[in-house]
């Protein structure tokens, strides 16, 4: 479904990632490991079209990915990821906001009714049924974060992009939130693709775990070669496991614009 | 327990805040009286009671030249030139702070020509405006104006610019175009810094009003002090003084409530 072909992205003459060539098909979960600085995150903004790359071409289905943000995309960041501004239910209805209403992205009645009905089914799927009222800086992180999955998941996006999105979390929390997630990833058919420090996380929730590296080290210019895949592995067990299930990515509700 | 520990409580913080006023207070009085031992006629340090006497004849009595209260008029004349320029710095600067913080290319064009503007003393643009508006009431707002919106508009972009980019990007995935990061994403998280912005400038925009009223004005509360230091009338230029002060702090305590009450978001603290 989305197709990486020699990607390479350079800051200035500092290479980043080279010749980094992908297919992540679909309902697949990829998860993105490597040490610091290896370019993790520059490859998934690449992927959700923050970054331009220097080389090479991204495509969704064949047409090529345009070098912005848009909705078929979705994120969930490590923070920032909620509108502190907004309630729960407002954060959750925005996505639904800006695409039937482009002038005051803002619904109304009848449209606006409709709206909440869907953003509260999305609060029940993540477990944020009861706290719909509240303000971000009133919850937990982790509840933070849950509220991040339904907003991102209220588009019916594509891919789902998620950049160390449990690495603030405690432990228990974190546990919470990857069976969470792996439910959300089993029951809409998700294609996740996420980029974490922790090694155990990466296996126990990946159907595929890529670790980027430098392949090759200049010792006098260690800037001028950039990581690459050096592990592809795909957990082949895991993505048996897969019912063949109605994709929420198949948009019958037309949230994400694009018919 | 150590200084630094010691949190007073709501009774006990009200009662030390009122100290000092109260220390003020008394040793005006004890000065006061002490001058008019030795000089019943003083007029530099005047009594409670002398003051009382002459501010009960602007407050209670018309003025029989023109027929007002000069007290009220003054206060009504200069409120409504600090009402006037405080709002339209209020808008410009929602409105080009907003555009300003939130699209960079605008940032780039005119983020130069504001910084120009914002360092020249506005005081020193106070004959210009004599020159374009004449000596009427638009010459004095446009020097609130003038003196206030720079500084507000750098503050309110500054705070929009420095938004997370995650959450302009996260507007983005969620299908929003500039406009709708701007209207759902931007304002509304500029609203309690505009709040804010607005607090910190009441001093300077009293600092440009009364200015303007001393320099030309028949009527204001700034006029009424330069026109009677002419006679040393202490006992009418120390409660206005006292009197704007209680302006400003109403000002203050409504501006502060209102932005907890409609911004309660911003003031949940935590983060």
């Amino acid at each position: 479904m989305l197709s990486l072909k020699n990607l390479w992205v350079e800051y200035g003459d500092k290479v980043v990632l080279e010749r980094i060539s992908l297919d992540i098909t679909e309902g697949s979960f990829v998860s993105i490991i490597g040490p610091s600085g290896a370019g993790k995150s520059s490859l998934l903004r690449v992927i959700l079209g923050q970054e331009r790359p220097t080389r090479g071409s991204i495509t969704l289905d064949g047409t090529p990915l345009p070098a912005e943000c848009g909705p078929d995309r979705g994120v969930v960041f490590q923070r920032y990821s909620v509108f502190p501004h907004l309630t729960v239910i407002g954060n959750t209805l925005l996505g639904l906001e800006f695409s039937a209403s482009p002038f005051a992205a803002r619904l109304f009645g009848s449209q606006r009714r409709a709206a909440v009905g869907e953003a509260e089914a999305m609060l029940e799927s993540v477990g944020l049924a009861d706290s719909r009222h509240l303000y971000p800086a009133q919850m937990s992180g982790g509840m933070q974060q849950r509220l991040a999955i339904a907003q991102a998941l209220i588009k019916r996006p594509r891919i789902l992009l998620l950049d160390e999105p449990f690495g603030a979390l405690d432990p228990g929390i974190r546990a919470d939130m990857h069976t969470l997630i792996t439910q959300l990833w089993r029951e809409h058919g998700l294609t996740i693709i996420m980029v974490t420090h922790d090694i155990k996380e990466a296996f126990s929730l990946g159907t595929r775990v890529l670790t980027l590296d430098k392949r090759r080290h200049d010792p006098h210019a260690p800037h001028r070669y950039g990581a690459g895949v050096v592990y592809d592995l795909a957990l082949t067990r895991k993505a048996a496991m897969i019912a063949e299930q109605a994709s929420i990515t198949i948009d019958a509700n037309h949230n994400n614009g694009h018919d | 327990m150590r200084w630094v520990n010691r949190t007073p409580g709501r009774g006990a913080a009200l009662l030390l805040g009122a100290l000092p006023l109260v220390v003020l207070a008394i040793s005006y009085i004890i000065a006061a009286a002490a001058r008019h031992a030795a000089n019943p006629a003083d007029k530099i340090l005047p009594l409670p009671g002398a003051m009382a006497e002459a501010m009960a004849l602007l407050l209670f009595q018309a003025d029989p030249l023109s027929g007002e209260y000069l007290f009220w008029a003054d206060t009504l004349a200069s409120l409504w030139r600090l009402g006037v320029g405080l709002g339209i710095a209020t808008t410009s600067t929602l409105l080009v702070g907003l555009v300003l913080g939130a699209l960079p290319p605008v940032r780039a064009t005119l983020g130069p020509l504001l910084t120009a503007i914002a360092v020249v003393p506005p005081i020193a643009l106070l004959p210009i405006l004599f020159i374009v508006f004449g000596l009427g009431e638009a010459a004095k707002i446009a020097l609130i104006v003038v003196g206030v919106t720079p500084f507000m508009i750098r503050d309110v972009a500054g705070h929009v610019a420095a938004l997370p980019r995650e959450q302009v990007i996260k507007a983005l995935t969620l299908g929003a175009n500039s406009w709708g990061v701007m209207l759902r994403v931007s304002l509304p998280q500029a609203m309690p810094r505009l709040i804010q912005a607005l607090r910190l400038s009441l001093g300077p925009a009293w600092v440009f009003l009364i200015s303007a009223e001393a320099i030309a004005a028949d009527v204001g509360l700034g006029y009424r002090i330069f026109l009677v230091r002419r006679y040393l009338a202490m006992d009418v230029i120390l409660p206005y003084v006292a009197w704007i002060a209680v302006l400003a702090v109403v000002m203050d305590f409504v501006l502060a409530q209102s932005s907890r009450r409609l911004f309660g978001w911003a003031h949940a603290g935590g983060h």
